[in-house]
């Protein structure tokens, strides 16, 4: 199975390092994986082209990137987005479509920094691909040793995630 | 087994430097492939292995320090990108007359000039067709992966000690820039002294009283000996073309139709592949791992069992389609397809491309 996966956003919402999270969960789950800036598909076997076109999961968090991507996930795909400053929602049937409030939920946690860690859980809910403990390998392998006391923060906010996403079709 | 990481292919090249047991790496940053240099730095390699690490004033500093500490049977690395690899070629071609042993990688970008930062291809021709001056050739080595960026420079460094040449790893900014699981191998020992003495008697490693002196140069006035040498570098790179010669073929086995693309460019093709067959076409992949020497054995033989026709992927306007051209020498059609200027073609549009240009209505 590969699961072709784009997370699109602004710089600063931390989008490069939850796909390096990710990638890096998903080495400690025996995944194949590669990670381009902007693209990153996960495999259990090798992956091919890091090039994509078309993607099993869109994790979207701009209205640029929904206007770019909602037409790229394949019918039957997932996309994922968070309505925060979303002002025209995405309209495709053929595929799931779910929200999360991922900056809302953020801000509610007191650390607007988890907001990264509350899309990934979102997403780790709607596709379980990675188990919560390869996820806090790849965080304890991706992370600074000097970051590690943050790893429970960051684990409860894959938590809020998974809980708090929301099907919208 | 080694070590497992996530990495980028430019950091996976520098960690595999330091982890065969190069002696030293001289560079000059350049984008997409400082993560080399600034990787470099920041492991502090002469603590860990002795290795030296500098940054050179220009990219002509660098490729003539690598010159000298090949000579003196070092093993001795420099990378760059396109425009800095140009500055290199009067150095490279020295170091080809003089048949020093040394590792490049040109983690290619767009061009001509200064052109853009973005992935391409379009310096094959300049890597495997020269680039320098004379009747020269240095072995051609294009990772399609950050594992192979870690494994071709052990592999280079063998393969330049071998034969007394410039081994080339010809990658570019997206295998240069991309993360991807890494298994490293274990740290090697550097040689010492006493053993590049015993294993490379042509290194310069100080004369001693009684001892002929050694010279290592490309100069020589004498065109009957300039002659010969050139004769001799000849029958030496015909060896190369005899013994090392790489590639990996992929659902080539029934195929009618083949995609030849390396690097970065044969990981699209190979989702190509997965579509086309897909949709009940007979598509393979040759991937030639080898740029110089080329697999043109291996084209010959998929035209002996059937293939049709070849599609060149590349990211440049047409270059190693040539090489596919003199293999197929009339015998098969082949065409070449690519975006360029940065631009990466999809896996979709590479099997357009197949359809149109080489399969046909």
């Amino acid at each position: 199975m590969t699961e072709e996966i784009i997370i699109a956003g602004f710089g600063g919402q931390g989008v490069l390092s939850m796909g390096k999270i990710l990638a890096y969960s998903g080495i400690m789950q025996d995944k194949e994986v590669s990670w381009m800036p902007s693209y990153g598909p996960v495999s259990d076997e090798r992956v091919c082209s890091p090039i994509l076109n078309a993607f099993d999961t869109a994790v979207i968090l701009n209205q640029q990137s929904l206007d770019k991507f909602e037409d790229k996930v394949k019918p039957g795909g997932y996309l994922l987005y968070d309505p925060n400053g979303i002002t025209h929602k995405p309209t495709r049937k053929d595929i799931h479509i779910y929200s999360i409030e991922g900056a809302q939920l953020a801000s509610d946690m007191g650390n607007s920094k988890v907001f990264n860690m509350i899309i990934l859980g979102a997403f780790l809910k709607l596709r379980p691909i990675i188990d919560n403990k390869n996820v806090e390998e790849g965080l304890r392998h991706s992370l600074p040793e000097r970051a590690h006391k943050l790893i429970p923060l960051n684990m409860q906010a894959v938590q809020v995630g998974m809980d708090n996403v929301k099907a919208e079709n | 087994m080694g070590e497992l990481k996530l990495m980028k292919g430019n950091e996976a090249l520098a960690e595999a430097a330091i982890r065969c047991g190069a002696d030293a790496y001289f560079g000059y940053p350049i984008t997409p492939q400082s993560e080399v240099i600034e990787y470099l730095s920041e492991q502090n390699p002469y603590e860990r292995t002795g290795m030296v690490v500098l940054q050179a004033e220009s990219e002509l500093a660098a490729i003539n320090m690598v010159y000298a500490a090949g000579a003196a049977g070092k093993h001795v690395m420099t990378s760059s990108s396109s425009p800095g690899v140009c500055l290199k070629q009067e150095g490279l071609a020295y170091i080809a007359g003089a048949e020093v042993p040394c590792v490049f990688a040109d983690v290619v970008r767009g061009g001509p000039g200064l052109g853009t930062i973005q992935p391409s291809q379009a310096d094959y021709f300049q890597n495997t067709k020269g680039g320098g001056n004379g009747d020269y050739r240095n072995i051609v080595l294009a990772p399609a992966s950050v594992q192979e960026m870690a494994d071709f420079v052990p592999l280079g460094f063998d393969l330049a000690f071998k034969y007394r040449m410039a081994v080339c790893i010809l990658s570019d900014g997206a295998i240069g820039q991309m993360m991807e699981k890494v298994v490293l191998p274990e740290q090697k020992a550097r040689l010492t002294e006493e053993e590049i003495k015993a294993k490379y008697p042509w290194a310069l490693t100080g004369r001693k009283r009684g001892t002929q002196h050694r010279v290592i140069t490309s100069l020589d006035l004498d065109s009957a000996r300039m002659e010969e040498h050139n004769r001799a570098l000849q029958r030496k790179y015909d060896e190369v073309t005899k013994n090392e010669v790489r590639y990996e073929m992929i659902d080539c086995d029934d195929a009618d139709y083949v995609f030849v693309a390396y690097g970065s460019s044969a990981r699209i093709a190979q989702k190509s592949v997965q579509l086309g067959r897909a949709e009940g076409l007979k598509v393979g992949l040759l991937r030639p791992i080898t740029l110089w020497p080329y697999p043109t054995k291996a084209i010959q033989s998929l035209i002996d069992k059937g293939v049709k026709g070849f599609l060149s992927v590349e990211l440049s306007c047409g270059q190693m389609i040539e090489d596919v051209l003199l293999a197929c020498n009339g015998r098969a059609k082949a065409e070449h397809f690519g975006r360029v200027g940065g631009i990466i073609h999809t896996p979709e549009e590479v099997l357009e491309a197949m359809k149109k240009q080489i399969i046909g209505e």
